[in-house]
């Protein structure tokens, strides 16, 4: 042996193609930006764009020459793609590309706002109250795909939870009760997809697909049968309260969205929180992540993979369920057919925009809750953007992710793979 | 049946080896042991005692572990994680906070105790092979097991690390424990054993000592007495047919796997390929099929440039190729043995066109083959996945010899495939190589390669070591394989 | 009969979908009398007078789904009227009209689902692609003005390559980055949903003189062709047969159905015998979305006749359950497609004559499919059932 040498190759490491990720967004950022400030920049009028920090136009205000703010965003914007495309500060790349999303949404709101005001409370409190389904409906996506189990199924939750609230709700004349039926009507839903997903194997999302229309085919039947008739029976829940907590309400622009409050915007909250902590740092969450990631590696140690997949899958239809409830006992004051409208699948992206993590699903559905509150804002205004397009955005963002262009989104290993043993 | 009554039993500090060709029902009888499966009937007595495991925590609370052929390691998480799942260290009682430093601290000493280093912070997905089956054999070690199973450790290992495994084992045995050592390989099983059990269709067939020959041993797994020589007349090869340069291929992830391979395989010779699982065989052949990209080189078969070429193309220019995993990559199983038997043949004459298949003549081809090939099915339209291993392979050795080759590319031909498909099939490329096509084989098994192979390429990490005679000591193959080259003449031609 | 039941099992198909149909009605049944109060009424003294309201609930039950049965295949006073002479035919047919009219679009939305299915891909989009097949053919429809025959062949045409785009992408997306079609799909949907009702209010496409949402309407000339008066059925379910036909000699018969088999049962081993696993992932998911397409263009150019913010409906959705409910074969989806159809037209004529929301068409469908794609859960129900049956017998032969 001692006139034997041992080969010594170096580690290969395939070079890196020059068109990285940055190198990709940051190119991307460049040219919107430039378009930002090139189209916005001419288009804005040379008025005062003013965003009040109040619910209307009185009060104290940041205020800034429309066309100036336009084009000055949009340099910014593309000077973060600069920095991003040259390959400096590789470690604040995801902060760059935050930065430079933001003087772009900024740019174009300079334009847009020219002339007229944005008043910052309201359109903050919008942006939450309409973000708040979506972030319960994308942690009810994480709660289920991260064990394993791909849930299509939150619209369908939604729609039952929103049923459950207002039906129950009206009945019982409690919107304690009419919130805890709409965590019952999710769990329904969850109840099915976890049965006949984990015990009957069939095709997961085929099964979501599915159930989402018996959802609405169940609900606007009952609708249909018991609440049109009949609205003040069946259809007229009570409203969640506002509470109000002295001191922190006063806080300028925060307090009085996040502190002056109906009770789902601090479950929604606190849920983001636990359930973040809850899959990093607890046992529960250790064994979820390894179930959908590996399921026959954790039945091996003895973790029960069905059993977790049931509870998770169950957990998210409450979850989802409160969801719903936002819809009869928040946003509007009875249930209407198929009032949910698609803001499932935007939970679903939003789920899949913030990769399967609670934080990133809460930021997705902040930023999906943005667009639409700015859909709505424009149309009062009468921008001549069309709102059905701001309307797309979260559509579009989820497809422009799940291509790829801003970094590859990893599903779990196992999600969508029913469990077999053997 | 996978298992038929068997009884065993394992005495502590010793190594029980549990030899029996694939599919024999080694694995399923450990399942069992484990509390994966379930048995019909029967008992397992621990330590006099008689227990039913339903699920492999009952297996551990009575002291079994078990490391699997294939690793049963998230490999997102890491080494500490990994080794703590299921028997999470916790605080605060039901909210079951991770206590992850104490959960660090037991891998550390369990490694220290047993000499198996690991570091518990690094990804398992990026450890080697090697370091994974350790975080294995710790993660069974640290639920304090008293016999440990192993399931085919030794597959994915090259020599010096099968030195390595098994010397661990016999300090464990020193220290008390009991090990099962489930594996096909004889020389392993005579080197380490205790006791011999032969498992041969689901039933024990006989239990020998480590002094019984390798030829009796490979009787008893087999029911006959084999030949375990490929009988093949010297080769007279021919011109070359392909013709490999610099080749260079990167791995799935993106990592450089063929580093500058050159080769050359003639007419009427058989070029074997042997090298441990791993080192970059797959994709130099998946290069030569134009199923991955090549980075940098020239492949040429004879007169064309396979480089760019689509697999379609590379085929129909007279390439056969058997795939090194059959149920993933060489049959589609919900597919009948006829449409098997035409998958890279079905849009061309006489089976079809670019447009429409005849299915007469598809169906008059699955006969002929079937009779031919000696594929044992219920009719052409039985789907594959319902036929055993060996035939399985057969259809798919029968669909690419059933045309004029040039060149024969055969992956791992007969993993996985009984005793009696592996003779078949072993004569048939040497059919093939004897009526002048060029072979190009590939097999982890030295075996295989030192019987196949008129010329012998040891590959490691994506390199040509050196191409030795199949006379060669094997010592030496193996310390190649490790990539270890000494004295050995490189480039004897 | 547990005897009897198993040899059912091993029958076929068929019989897991009659069963399946059989729990569906029997559920719907369950669902119509709970919404009813004055059945509820009677059961509040079942114990009293049990007869009330079982009387009372046959009759809700019975006469529902005798409404869905008639309004599906035909009522037979009608018949009888129309050979006294009292009734014209097209009075009588009018109901099978109705069910080949709802069926059409669900055949091709259907096998659009069903083709990419057995290619491994699970075209939730079909939903979307329709929608533009929808917008398509009515902006050709309404814009062109070009000769009878003509016209309408390139309004259909335009409908099926707008339904071809909207596959295209989701295709190309999954051949080049990987993108799951599921998640791709479902967003192009939304987002083809949006741009329609942005489209119909724009001017040019706009009717003149309406402020609501609805396009002008197609030249009649672009129109299917449809016997006229209280049958709507139009030329679209002849059409539907003719693309079954081709899409079974596609997908049996073809070298490209050989491909797409392939690679949906193992693409790597499709890939390894020389199938170009991008192209056909393509190709596929535009041929899917031009059925699709077709589908829309259908449901304009035959019954809508303008477009709207809903005018595909949910063609696209209940071609998912047709597509399972057919089991992903063409001619199964097609029937299913005419079962789907006739449970619409026979919701109407219950909804209107019964006053049962014609929403639990809706639930049967899917019900029936759920209990379609879980045969153990369908098996098992029967089985328990079965085995109380047997129970039950024991214990009165005992007694």
């Amino acid at each position: 042996m001692s006139t034997a040498t041992v080969e010594n190759l170096p580690e290969v490491v395939a070079p890196e193609p020059f068109w990285t990720r940055q190198r990709r967004l940051g190119l991307a950022l460049i040219l919107i930006g430039g378009l930002a400030a090139v189209l916005f920049g001419s288009l804005a009028p040379g008025e005062d764009a003013r965003f009040t920090l109040s619910e209307d136009s009185e009060g104290a205000a940041l205020s800034i020459d429309g066309q100036f703010g336009a084009i000055l965003f949009g340099l910014l914007a593309a000077a973060a793609g600069g920095v991003l495309f040259a390959g400096l500060a590789k470690r604040w790349s995801n902060a760059l590309l935050s930065a430079g999303i933001l003087a772009f949404v900024l740019s174009f709101l300079c334009w847009q706002v020219a002339g007229e005001f944005m008043p910052l409370v309201d359109t903050t409190d919008g942006t939450l109250q309409l973000a708040l389904p979506l972030i319960l409906g994308a942690l009810a996506g994480v709660l289920g795909e991260r064990s394993g189990v791909v849930n299509v199924a939150i619209e369908g939750q939604f729609l039952m939870g929103a049923f459950g609230g207002a039906l129950i709700g009206t009945m019982a004349g409690s919107v304690w009760a009419g919130l805890i039926s709409a965590a019952i009507g999710g769990v329904i839903i969850a109840a099915i997809l976890a049965v006949l997903s984990i015990r009957y194997l069939v095709d997961q999302t085929v099964v979501g697909m599915v159930l989402n229309l018996f959802a609405l085919g169940i609900t606007g039947f009952l609708y249909e049968r018991l609440m049109q008739p009949d609205a003040q029976t069946y259809n007229q829940p009570p409203q969640m309260p506002e509470w109000r907590i002295p001191g922190l309400a006063d806080i300028p622009v925060i307090g009085p969205v996040l502190f002056e409050a109906n009770l789902l915007v601090w479950i929604a909250l606190a849920l983001v929180v636990l359930i973040h902590f809850g899959l990093s740092r607890t046992r529960w969450g250790l064994r979820t992540r390894a179930v959908g990631e590996h399921p026959t590696a954790a039945d091996t140690v003895g973790i029960r993979v069905r059993g977790l997949r049931y509870l998770n899958v169950l957990l998210g239809g409450v979850v989802a369920g409160i969801g719903g409830a936002y819809f009869t006992l928040v946003a509007t004051g009875s249930f209407t057919k198929n009032m949910t409208a698609g803001a499932g699948f935007i939970a679903l992206a939003a789920l899949i925009f913030g990769r399967f993590t609670p934080v990133g699903a809460f930021g997705a559905a902040l930023f999906f809750g943005f667009a639409q509150k700015l859909a709505t804002y424009l149309g009062a205004i009468e921008s001549p953007v069309p709102s059905q397009f701001l309307n797309m955005l979260p559509y579009l963002a989820t497809l422009i992710a799940v291509a790829g262009l801003v970094g590859r989104v990893r599903a779990p290993a196992a999600d969508g793979l029913p469990y077999v043993k053997g | 049946m996978a298992n038929d009554h068997i009884d065993i039993t394992v005495e502590p500090g010793e190594v029980h080896a549990l030899l029996g060709e694939n599919g024999a029902g080694k694995s399923t009888l450990m399942n069992q042991l484990y509390g994966l499966l379930q048995p019909d009937e029967g008992q397992i007595v621990v330590n006099d005692e008689p227990r039913v495991f339903k699920s492999p925590r009952d297996a551990i609370s009575a002291g079994i572990g078990m490391v699997h052929q294939h690793f049963m390691l998230v490999p997102v998480f890491t080494v500490a994680e990994n080794i703590a799942l299921g028997a999470e260290e916790v605080r605060g009682g039901p909210l079951g906070w991770l206590d992850r430093r104490r959960s660090r601290q037991d891998v550390i000493e369990t490694s220290r105790k047993y000499g198996l280093p690991v570091d518990p912070d690094a990804l398992v997905e990026d450890l080697p092979v090697g370091a994974q089956q350790r975080v294995e054999i710790v993660k069974a070690l640290t639920r304090e097991v008293d016999l440990l199973i192993l399931d085919e450790p030794t597959a994915v290992l090259t020599p010096q690390e099968t030195e390595e495994l098994l010397a661990v084992m016999r300090s464990l045995t020193a220290m008390g424990k009991s090990i099962v050592f489930i594996t096909h390989k004889l020389k392993e099983v005579k080197a380490i054993a205790d006791r011999i059990t032969v498992v041969r269709r689901g039933k024990i067939v006989g239990t020998a000592s480590p002094d019984t020959s390798e030829d009796e041993l490979a009787a008893l797994m087999v029911g006959r007495a084999v030949s375990l020589e490929v009988q093949k007349t010297p080769a007279e090869p021919g011109r070359t047919v392909l013709k490999v340069t610099g080749l260079v291929a990167d791995d799935d992830r993106g990592i450089r796997a063929v580093d500058g391979v050159d080769l050359e395989v003639r007419a009427g010779e058989v070029l074997g390929i042997a090298g441990v699982q791993g080192n970059g065989q797959t994709e130099l052949v998946e290069a030569v099929m134009g199923l991955r990209e090549v980075r940098a080189g020239t492949i040429r078969l004879e007169d064309d440039d396979l480089v760019g070429m689509s697999t379609k193309k590379v085929l129909r220019s007279g390439v056969g190729y058997i795939p090194e995993d059959r149920s993933h990559d060489g049959v589609v199983k919900e597919f009948s043995v006829a449409e098997n038997l035409v998958l890279d043949m079905y849009d061309h004459a006489p089976y079809g066109n670019a447009f429409s298949i005849d299915l007469s003549r598809v169906g008059a081809n699955a006969q002929e083959r079937i009779e031919q090939f000696d594929i044992r099915c219920q009719s052409s339209s039985t789907p594959v996945g319902t036929l055993s291993g060996g035939n399985q392979q057969k259809v798919v050795v029968a669909r690419e010899m059933s045309r004029p080759l040039r060149l024969f590319i055969a992956s791992q031909p007969t993993r996985g495939v009984d005793v009696g498909s592996i003779e078949f099939i072993h004569s048939r490329i040497i059919h093939e190589r004897d009526q002048g096509t060029a072979v190009l084989v590939v097999s982890s098994e030295l075996d295989e390669v030192v019987g196949l192979a008129d010329r012998i390429a040891v590959m490691y990490r994506g390199r040509i070591l050196a191409i030795v005679s199949p006379d060669t000591p094997r010592e030496e193959i193996g310390l190649l394989m490790a990539g270890i080259t000494g004295d050995t003449p490189e480039g004897e031609k | 009969m547990t005897g009897f039941l198993r040899r059912l099992w091993s029958a076929n198909n068929v019989t897991l979908t009659f069963l399946s149909m059989i729990l569906a009605v029997i559920i719907g049944a369950v669902l119509i009398i709970i919404s009813d109060a004055d059945v509820l009424a009677k059961f509040g003294y079942f114990t009293a007078r049990p007869s009330d309201a079982l009387n009372a609930s046959w009759l809700l039950v019975a006469t529902a789904y005798g409404d869905l049965l008639k309004g599906a295949l035909g009522d037979p006073a009608v018949f009888s009227a129309w050979f006294a002479g009292t009734a014209t035919w097209q009075q009588a047919l009018t109901p099978l009209s109705e069910t080949l009219t709802y069926a059409a679009p669900l055949v091709f939305t259907g096998l659009s689902v069903a083709l990419a299915f057995r290619g491994g891909l699970f075209n939730i989009g079909a939903q979307g692609q329709a929608v533009l097949g929808c917008l398509a053919a009515g902006v050709a429809g309404f814009t062109f003005g070009l000769p009878i025959v003509l016209n309408l062949i390139v309004a259909l045409v335009a409908g099926v390559v707008g339904g071809a785009l909207w596959g295209f992408i989701p295709g190309f997306l999954k051949a080049r980055t990987g993108a799951h079609e599921v998640i791709t799909t479902i967003m192009l949907n939304y987002t083809a949903g949006l741009f329609l009702s942005w489209l119909v209010i724009q001017k040019g496409v706009q009717a003149p003189g309406r402020t609501d949402a609805i396009s002008k309407s197609v030249a009649e000339s672009a129109m299917l062709p449809s016997p006229g008066g209280v049958l709507r059925v139009h030329l679209g379910i002849i059409l539907a047969v003719l693309v079954t036909v081709g899409v079974a000699w596609l997908l049996n018969r073809s070298a490209f159905g050989f491909e797409l088999r392939a690679v949906g049962s193992n693409p790597h081993a499709a890939k390894t015998a020389g199938i170009s696993v991008s192209k056909t992932y393509v190709l596929l998911m535009a041929i899917a979305g031009g059925l699709a397409g077709l589908g829309g263009a259908v449901q304009v150019l035959g019954t809508a006749h303008a477009l709207t913010p809903a005018v595909a409906g949910n063609i696209g959705f209940d071609g998912l359950l047709v597509a399972l409910l057919g089991r992903n074969r063409p001619w199964s989806t097609f029937f299913a497609a005419l079962l789907f159809g006739a449970l619409r037209a026979g919701g109407n004529r219950m909804q209107s004559f019964s006053g049962i929301s014609l929403e639990l068409v809706t639930v049967l469908q899917a019900l029936i499919v759920i209990f379609i794609a879980a045969p153990a859960l369908v098996k098992a129900i029967f089985r328990l059932r079965a085995a109380r049956a047997a129970g039950l017998g024991a214990s009165l032969a005992k007694g």
